[in-house]
């Protein structure tokens, strides 16, 4: 009942904040794109991802450059970086399979703007990472097995 | 009220490369205080960027980007001292942004 | 928190020397752990302190709202530059030996008229409750990068400081019988995968001490050397130690005596 409530209200909160972010950038027209794809944040594995954002026949890629640590010191902080050689790369996503809420970020890249990104993610344990690349052509991704351990005490 | 970004934008041939560097918390909403009670969600929710009234970047975020968000992308078709704003919001509805030129 | 303590008692108890049977598969999770260490570049949220930290220096604040620009680090009223590399250091002013944190404190309290027991009461960030004096020395120390540590023990009172710090470095107490020198009196000793730096000896000491403040990855926050010295005495079962106080100063300037000649790094990133 509190959940529902929160989340109700959750929504609520991210739509006014996103129109208000849209309105300011003069993109009315991507406010509709952006409040239906929040629903994929929900999602709690990859096919949740894939279905939330009708990807229907996901493709493996090596014309994605995906560079993610082997092994992640503190899973806090896990630097990731993804470039994609694959021609009208509009959208890159980011999935950590194995966190609460796998769906971590959306970048849509725009025209004129390199089909790269680099963030730092977090990752409860080890997991697959994945990285999707939607394009004219559909959609394609590879992936990444990052390792966690433990920290350590002091340092 | 949130702290300043920290937003380096570099002219190198003909792209520009950002860096920004974000002071946020991005509390999941799994995490538990130390008395036991779980510390509400509040993250970063969506990013935006432009650049002489274009949109360079956009992005929506859910709760597994890292504390103290840091970004990097690269666009073209701008110069030095072109500006080039960052904005966020968070699920709190917070919003902050800032500015800086382009060098 | 509480699995952090555990296993931080653990690892205490079992603190141990490579075995050759595992040595292999360590050495290429080291060359791991430094790859994904290359990754975070130049790119460390440390920076998002020090914009703080340059704005509680430069903005008239407290109940005298005076800007920090009459503080005397050490090298003249409002000098930066440096300063840090120096300190700890005497002042005839306070008739002792202090360190940056404690420096700050003394400025903030007679400068802007804070009451000392509210910057205290923030002395370590935790999320949403900001501390000033974190943001303050992360500022500072930045501005002593590229320099040289380079303390002095010519006053009588620097050097009972650096006696009073050695003989806490080595000085073994608590339920675990731990000094300071257990994990960093000796080379090559490790707590799982960190390894310990040997503090009696130059390049430990420099690695180490020029290399705080730090942002630690696995806290989110900026932490300083006050808080590193207070969280090995907490890892030692020791009394809490006391900010700004004469241990944590001689440790500090034990430390950076051993480190004299280290170019400063700081803040760096951490795990």
């Amino acid at each position: 009942m509190i959940n529902s409530h929160r989340r109700a209200f959750f929504h609520v909160t991210c739509r006014v904040g996103l129109s208000a972010l849209m309105v300011s950038f003069g993109l009315r027209s991507a406010l509709s794109w952006a409040a239906e794809s929040r629903p994929a944040f929900e999602s709690r594995t990859l096919d949740e991802v894939f279905k939330a954002l009708g990807i229907s026949h996901p493709q493996q890629s090596t014309d994605i450059t995906f560079k993610a640590p082997e092994i992640a010191e503190n899973g806090a902080v896990v630097p990731l970086e993804v470039e994609s050689k694959l021609p009208q790369t509009r959208s890159i996503i980011l999935v950590v399979e194995k966190n609460p809420h796998v769906m971590t970020a959306d970048f849509s890249i725009p025209e004129g703007t390199e089909p790269f990104i680099a963030t730092r993610v977090k990752v409860a344990e080890s997991s697959n990472v994945h990285a999707i690349v939607k394009t004219d052509a559909g959609a394609f991704y590879a992936t990444k097995l990052v390792k966690v351990t433990l920290g350590g005490c002091g340092g | 009220m949130a702290d300043p970004m920290r937003i380096r934008a570099m002219l190198i041939g003909d792209l520009v490369e950002v860096k920004v560097l974000m002071a946020h918390d991005m509390e999941t909403g799994q995490r538990k205080d130390v008395d036991g009670n779980t510390v509400p969600a509040h993250y970063i929710v969506s990013i935006g960027a432009t650049c002489n009234g274009r949109t360079v970047l956009s992005a929506q975020w859910g709760p597994s980007i890292a504390k103290n968000p840091f970004l990097s992308f690269r666009f073209r078709h701008a110069k030095k001292g072109d500006k080039l704003t960052v904005t966020w919001t968070d699920t709190g509805g917070d919003t902050r942004t800032d500015e800086v030129a382009i060098g | 928190m509480s699995m952090i303590r555990c296993t931080t008692l653990v690892s205490l108890a079992v603190l141990i020397v490579s075995s050759p049977a595992t040595l292999r598969a360590e050495t290429s999770t080291v060359d791991a752990i430094a790859e994904y260490h290359a990754m975070f570049g130049d790119e460390n949220p440390a920076e998002l302190w020090q914009l703080r930290g340059k704005n509680l220096w430069e903005q008239p604040r407290g109940p005298k709202n005076v800007a920090l620009s009459k503080c005397d680090l050490g090298l003249g009223a409002g000098v930066i530059d440096g300063a840090y590399a120096q300190l700890p250091r005497w002042f005839d002013d306070t008739q002792r030996v202090q360190d940056l944190e404690s420096r700050l404190v003394f400025c903030m309290v007679t400068l802007q008229g804070f009451a000392e027991e509210r910057l205290l009461k923030t002395r370590f960030g935790d999320g949403p409750k900001k501390s000033e004096l974190e943001a303050l020395t992360a500022y500072l120390v930045a501005a002593s990068r590229g320099h040289k540590v380079a303390v002095s023990l010519t006053h009588p009172a620097e050097q009972a400081a650096y006696d009073l710090g050695r003989g806490a470095f080595f000085y073994r107490a608590g339920p675990h019988d731990f000094a300071c020198a257990t994990c960093h009196g000796e080379a090559g000793k490790r707590i799982r995968l960190q390894v310990l730096p040997k503090l009696t000896e130059v390049e430990g000491a420099r690695s180490a001490y020029t290399s705080w403040p730090a942002y630690r990855v696995s806290q989110g926050e900026l932490r300083t050397m006050e808080w590193r010295l207070a969280d090995c005495f907490r890892q030692q079962r020791l009394p809490q130690l006391k900010y700004g106080s004469e241990i944590a100063i001689g440790l500090t300037m034990f430390l950076a005596k051993n480190a004299n000649g280290g170019v400063m790094t700081a803040p760096a990133i951490k795990r």
